[in-house]
């Protein structure tokens, strides 16, 4: 293999591929963040006591996870404006990777919900708040801080299929990435930089979200 | 939606569907296969390697795991090319899922490996077991029954990331539907199809896994 | 007026085909201390999670203060209140539960404010300085900081019964208090209660513990089969039963 390293091309470029990655983080903060909510709201459809609304949420999850991102990154912006939703490339990649947050953040915030001592609903409920406000005020909260571990977890995952909105020319990392590949043809170096850059970030937000997670988590 | 329309220009483009199909289910299974295989490996060197070793492989799995897929495949595709490896799309594609499988393989083989409680190990030795005996016959069956659920969802999991291989030109499902949508408009109507289809495979896929796990379920 | 503070009428409750409560009837003063015992299945604790709602009732009328707990009858009909009007009327009693079932992100001081800020509308301050005096009258002040998961179950117990008393319910619900406890951990809860029991608060308990039973309550109610089985003051009831089953249940609980 005869092949002369040159970083120099990969360098001059190197504030698009930073730019690229700091949209990547601000995208999948989005999309965890709506991710949330509907995997919440999903999660209590999954435990509701009328049948089509767990029906409903169950079919959301199972149709989710079940079909390929891409696909639905896809669908998202190329067919949903035969429906006349148009939505702008970053705009759809938002909604595409907050829907699928959601299946994922569902399943999590409902084996947490599950698992919490039943008592503790009682509890809040005795003494005078409504289901409303203990869910607000106990349920969630005590849930959330259970499942931290695996929502940093789904955290870095989002953060990692953010590359995925290269397929509908959103201009971060891995576009970039392509970008530089095409033009200056210093293949192994860009890519090498480019994924070594996930690699370095996930990390860095790993190292984080454990420092949150033991800031967080309830004192025993 | 234009359902009868939608219908016919399935049935006419049958041919180049099923191909594509042909082609997801190869990729699928090749990586799965290969991935499995090469993970297993890497499974226990993390386990059971000296320092070095495990150092190595910590670092190509951490590098792996860190890296989106969707870069790895791009990343496959160009690079093999440049340093003179002759592959197809469709091989490099392949190669990149394959790593990717491993990657996955190789932490639940030694997380299942680590679950294994250490009597289990002495009391193999105590009754006069070698090594490899101990390994095939008390830690490997059990190991398996842990690994089956979260290896059924990484199958699932490359199934649904074998679609990124339409970005690199490989005529897999999506691809080949892609292909017809360019020439019939349906996109909505076609990109649920291929949707529909992904989760389909997965569905059964899923639910042949649940099926063995009963199956070879240490009785409780 | 000398209306009674709890009146129950003609209670039944099922759980699916399994008929729990068969008619209770049961009346309470103020001051009032009723302890209710019996073999587990006996409907004991369902009666008390009737009174505050913990359990919804099929038949009958469950009253605090006069005023119909969770149902009001309109036109000949029996409909649920709204979600509302139930929080408020939970509010009127408190419950200490068997696994004390503090709000674990809380500490003890934040577990016993909650309800203080949140249903009775007090400002920080004002619930705060009631949580103290409560926290002090059970001997846990000096560890209003901690979270539930760094007390024992006796103090934990001891916060949540703070956190139920601060909100100055009519009528305090215990729930077998002292089960989920290790032995040498009981008296300084059963200790907590006797002194309420002292300074007349009215109570409900379901307790095993016959001793205390027999010490802290002015009335004893066996429960048998979803029935009251027989009823008395303590000293009646526990030297002198007048039926087979309780004289039974008395001597298999080594009173």
């Amino acid at each position: 293999m005869d092949y002369d390293f040159n970083f120099a091309a990969v360098w001059r470029d190197f504030d698009l591929l930073l730019s690229g990655l700091g949209l990547g983080i601000l995208l999948a903060l989005i999309s965890i963040a709506i991710g949330c909510l509907i995997g919440l709201l999903a999660a209590f459809g999954m435990l509701s006591k009328r049948r089509a609304i767990r029906w409903i949420s169950l079919s959301y999850v199972s149709a989710i996870r079940n079909t390929p991102i891409l696909i639905l990154i896809l669908f998202t912006f190329f067919a949903l404006p035969q429906l006349g939703i148009r939505l702008g490339k970053i705009e759809s990649f938002i909604v595409t990777l907050s829907v699928y947050a959601g299946a994922y953040l569902t399943e999590v915030f409902r084996a947490g919900l599950v698992a919490l001592p039943k008592g503790l609903r009682e509890a809040g409920l005795t003494i005078g708040l409504t289901e409303f406000r203990t869910k607000l005020l106990i349920t969630i909260p005590v849930m959330l801080r259970n499942v931290l571990p695996s929502l940093s977890n789904n955290f870095i995952s989002l953060f990692k299929d953010t590359s995925l909105a290269a397929a509908i020319a959103v201009p971060e990392l891995t576009f970039y990435a392509r970008k530089i590949n095409v033009e200056t043809f210093r293949v192994i170096e860009t890519w090498l930089v480019a994924s070594l850059m996930y690699v370095v970030t996930c990390y860095v937000i790993a190292a984080v979200l454990r420092q949150v997670e033991t800031r967080l988590a309830i004192p025993r | 939606m234009e359902i009868l329309q939608t219908l016919e220009a399935i049935w006419l483009a049958r041919t180049a569907i099923l191909d594509g199909l042909w082609n997801t289910i190869q990729i699928s299974f090749l990586s799965i296969l290969l991935g499995t295989i090469l993970g297993i490996i890497v499974g226990l060197i993390l386990t059971y390697g000296n320092r070095a070793a495990r150092f190595a492989i910590r670092i190509y799995s951490d590098f792996l795991r860190g890296t989106p897929v969707f870069v790895l495949i791009l990343a496959c595709f160009y690079i093999l090319s440049v340093v003179g490896l002759d592959l197809t799309a469709f091989q490099a594609g392949v190669f990149a899922l394959t790593l990717f499988c491993s990657s996955h393989v190789g932490e639940i083989v030694r997380g299942a490996l680590q679950a294994i409680p250490k009597g289990q190990t002495e009391a193999a030795k105590s009754i006069g077991l070698t090594f490899s005996k101990t390994f095939f016959s008390v830690l490997l069956p059990q190991a398996l029954r842990q690994i089956l659920p979260t290896w059924v969802n990484t199958a699932t999991e490359i199934v649904k990331a074998s679609t990124l291989l339409s970005i690199i030109g490989v005529v897999e499902l999506l691809l080949a539907v892609q292909q017809i949508i360019s020439r019939t408009y349906l996109s909505l109507e076609l990109y649920f199809f291929a949707g529909f289809v992904f989760f389909i495979i997965n569905f059964a896929i899923e639910k042949a896994g649940r099926y063995v796990e009963r199956k070879v379920a240490i009785p409780t | 007026m000398s209306q009674n503070l709890l009146e129950i009428q003609n209670l039944h409750k099922r759980f699916g085909q399994l008929e729990v409560l068969k008619g209770i009837d049961l009346t309470m003063r103020q001051g009032d201390v009723v302890s209710l015992i019996g073999s587990s299945g006996s409907g004991k604790t369902t009666l008390l999670r009737c009174v505050n709602l913990l359990e919804e009732y099929e038949e009958g009328v469950v009253a605090v203060e006069g005023e119909q707990i969770g149902y009001k009858q309109k036109g000949g009909k029996r409909v649920r209140l709204s979600e509302k009007e139930i929080a408020r009327q939970r509010a009127m009693t408190g419950m200490a539960f068997q696994h004390f079932n503090l709000f674990p992100h809380m500490t003890a001081v934040r577990n016993v404010m909650l309800g203080l800020i949140k249903t009775r509308g007090m400002d920080k301050d004002e619930a705060h300085s009631i949580a103290e005096k409560w926290l002090e009258r059970v001997g846990m002040l000096q560890r209003k900081d901690h979270f539930p998961g760094q007390l024992s179950g006796g103090q934990q117990q001891r916060v949540a019964i703070a956190r139920a008393i601060a909100m100055n319910p009519k009528l305090m619900l215990f729930d077998e208090v002292t089960s989920a406890l290790d032995p040498e951990l009981v008296n300084e809860v059963l200790a907590v209660v006797l002194d309420l029991a002292k300074d007349g608060m009215t109570m409900l308990l379901v307790t095993h513990e016959m001793q205390f039973a027999h010490d802290v309550s002015n009335r004893v109610i066996f429960m048998q089969d979803g029935r009251i089985g027989e009823e008395g003051p303590p000293k009646e009831l526990f030297k002198k039963p007048k039926s087979e089953r309780l004289a039974a249940f008395l001597k298999s609980s080594k009173f």
